[in-house]
């Protein structure tokens, strides 16, 4: 049940118990300690919304930040990225293969903000060799979701 | 002016499902919802497209061979293999068609005699009996009943045979009713098929799409491979009703008259749908998967809310439809689904569109996301609610 049941939540976060537990063919208690235990384990981290800020009065910036990092001896990665991740400003952090290390998406106010932080606090980490920042111009798809456009059924009404 | 029409053709019965279009077309409401189409929601998984999109780029837009692209054949041969362990030869036994349809109409062309009676089960997909009309066949129907959960049944095929039966066909899993046949229910049918010499043709094309273990081809059943047409297509477990794309696999002394057929009426399928096809078949598993899983929990949401507002439905295991009963109303189907449309904007189609058996029917689909269904079961409650009350 579990594969079926992560794959209908991460669409729909929000759906009822009793609906899900229809939908999968098993008892809303079975469903209910399902999750649970997925909470539990870690494998549910949380339920977000996607928003579409564009939309909204409230500004945001996103940048995309490649980061070459000096690993630590007997740490690896793990404790920069840790430096890194502690800051609430910072969205996602991951370890990347290829011609640098870390991915960092940072979410700020203004250009400014996003700036600021690179400047003086990624860059100024000591393990931290070089930085990148991307910003984000629009963003087109999000989470599996194509934000721009919604699709019109256009079927005919009754067909054989 | 002499009249100008063929009295066979004048003689059919227009569709059904046509009358319910022309209404539903004429109220032309844009708060209708339908429930009424009989093709999947989704779109057809990117990567097809862009095969078929990409084999136009290379200017691939001439006529294939006439019974298909060889690629595409072999890539049938291997799915067949793989999903029914059924062992065709690409060269000799396989056809490429312009949708399963194709294949239903000439295969009943190969095979007919004028006189010959050909055993339609229903409620059934529309086009056997004026297929068989056509061919000058003369169609026998078998109608299923509710109790067998819409099942064809040996008893029910022994009782319907003459000595001029030839043809049976085989629509399962089913259009509209939902049902599917078994391996212990096949066996049973394929030795009335043998006892009296029979050809099967055997319309899968829904076979991607059942809920309790998987789909089993009669032609898997020993003895069977010889004498059916196995029919199947793309349309709806890759969501490509639009390539108009099917094919069908039989014996070769059958699929050389058909392709004989094919080759004088039509040519070959489109192109670009073989091109697309082909990637279908080696990397499309996964997109079937998924999409089975979402009519799955659609098929579950509509059976709960039917059971919850006390309307009698069987569990379909198969395609996308379900086909409740609606007699406890003393309605007609017509006049339920007519005053449904009237009342609550929701199109419906009757069973009756299928044959008289669907009569006390309607057949609902749902190949429509859940968002939609939840506002069609919402009104139907209503409707329901309404007419008990009535």
């Amino acid at each position: 049940m579990r594969e079926e049941l992560l794959a209908v939540i991460e669409n729909n976060s929000r759906i009822d118990l009793k609906e899900l537990a229809v939908l999968l063919g098993a008892e809303e208690i079975d469903v209910v300690n399902e999750i649970a235990a997925m909470e539990a384990e870690g494998i549910i981290c949380g339920y977000h919304t996607l928003i579409n800020w564009e939309k909204t009065a409230i500004e945001k910036v996103t940048a995309l930040i490649e980061v070459r990092v000096a690993p630590q001896r007997g740490q690896g990665f793990d404790s920069v990225a840790e430096r890194i991740y502690k800051y609430p400003e910072v969205q996602s952090v991951y370890l990347i293969s290829g011609g640098f290390d870390l991915m960092v998406i940072l979410e700020g106010k203004t250009l400014r903000e996003v700036s600021t932080f690179v400047s003086e606090k990624l860059s100024t980490l000591d393990a931290v060799l070089s930085t990148a920042t991307h910003f984000i111009l629009k963003k087109y798809k999000d989470h599996g979701c194509a934000i721009t456009q919604k699709k019109e059924d256009e079927r005919e009404i009754i067909t054989p | 002016m002499r009249n100008p029409l063929s009295d066979t053709v004048v003689g059919i019965k227009p569709s059904g499902i046509r009358k319910f279009f022309d209404i539903v077309s004429e109220m032309n409401d844009p708060d209708v919802v339908s429930l009424g189409v009989g093709e999947p929601d989704f779109d057809t998984p990117w990567h097809i497209r862009d095969e078929g999109i990409y084999s136009l780029e290379k200017g691939r837009t001439f006529y294939t061979s006439n019974s298909g692209l060889a690629e595409l054949r072999q890539e049938i041969c291997n799915y067949m293999h793989r999903k029914q362990g059924i062992t065709y030869d690409a060269a000799h036994e396989v056809l490429i068609t312009v949708g399963g349809s194709e294949a239903i109409d000439i295969g009943l062309r190969a095979l007919i005699n004028p006189g010959d009676e050909v055993l339609i089960p229903q409620p059934s997909y529309v086009s056997y009996e004026p297929c068989a009309i056509l061919t000058g066949a003369q169609p026998v129907i078998i109608n299923l009943k509710a109790e067998n959960e819409f099942r064809l049944t040996a008893q029910e095929l022994e009782a319907a045979i003459t000595e001029k039966s030839k043809v049976l066909i085989l629509p399962f899993p089913n259009n509209p009713t939902g049902a599917i046949m078994e391996r212990k229910d096949l066996e049973a049918i394929a030795e009335v098929v043998l006892k009296h010499d029979l050809v099967v043709m055997s319309d899968e094309i829904y076979g991607e799409l059942t809920y309790k273990g998987k789909h089993v081809s009669i032609a898997s059943v020993p003895g069977m491979k010889e004498r059916t047409i196995l029919i199947n297509g793309f349309s709806k477990a890759y969501a490509m009703t639009g390539w108009r794309l099917g094919y069908a696999c039989g014996p070769a002394n059958i699929i050389g008259q058909m392709t004989k057929i094919h080759q004088f009426a039509i040519m070959c399928a489109p192109t670009t749908s073989q091109y697309a096809a082909v990637e279908a078949l080696r990397n499309g598993d996964d997109d079937i998967e998924q999409m089975r899983t979402a009519y799955n929990q659609r098929r579950r949401y509509l059976l709960n809310a039917f059971k919850e507002m006390g309307l009698e439905c069987f569990e379909p295991y198969g395609a996308f439809y379900v086909f409740p009963c609606i007699k406890q109303f003393g309605m007609t189907s017509d006049e339920f689904a007519s005053r449904f449309l009237e009342e609550e904007k929701v199109a419906v189609v009757p069973g009756t569109a299928f044959g008289d058996s669907g009569e006390g029917f309607l057949r609902i689909s749902y190949a429509y996301s859940l968002e939609d269904l939840k506002i069609a079961i919402g009104r139907l409650e209503r409707f329901v609610k309404k007419l008990r009350e009535g």
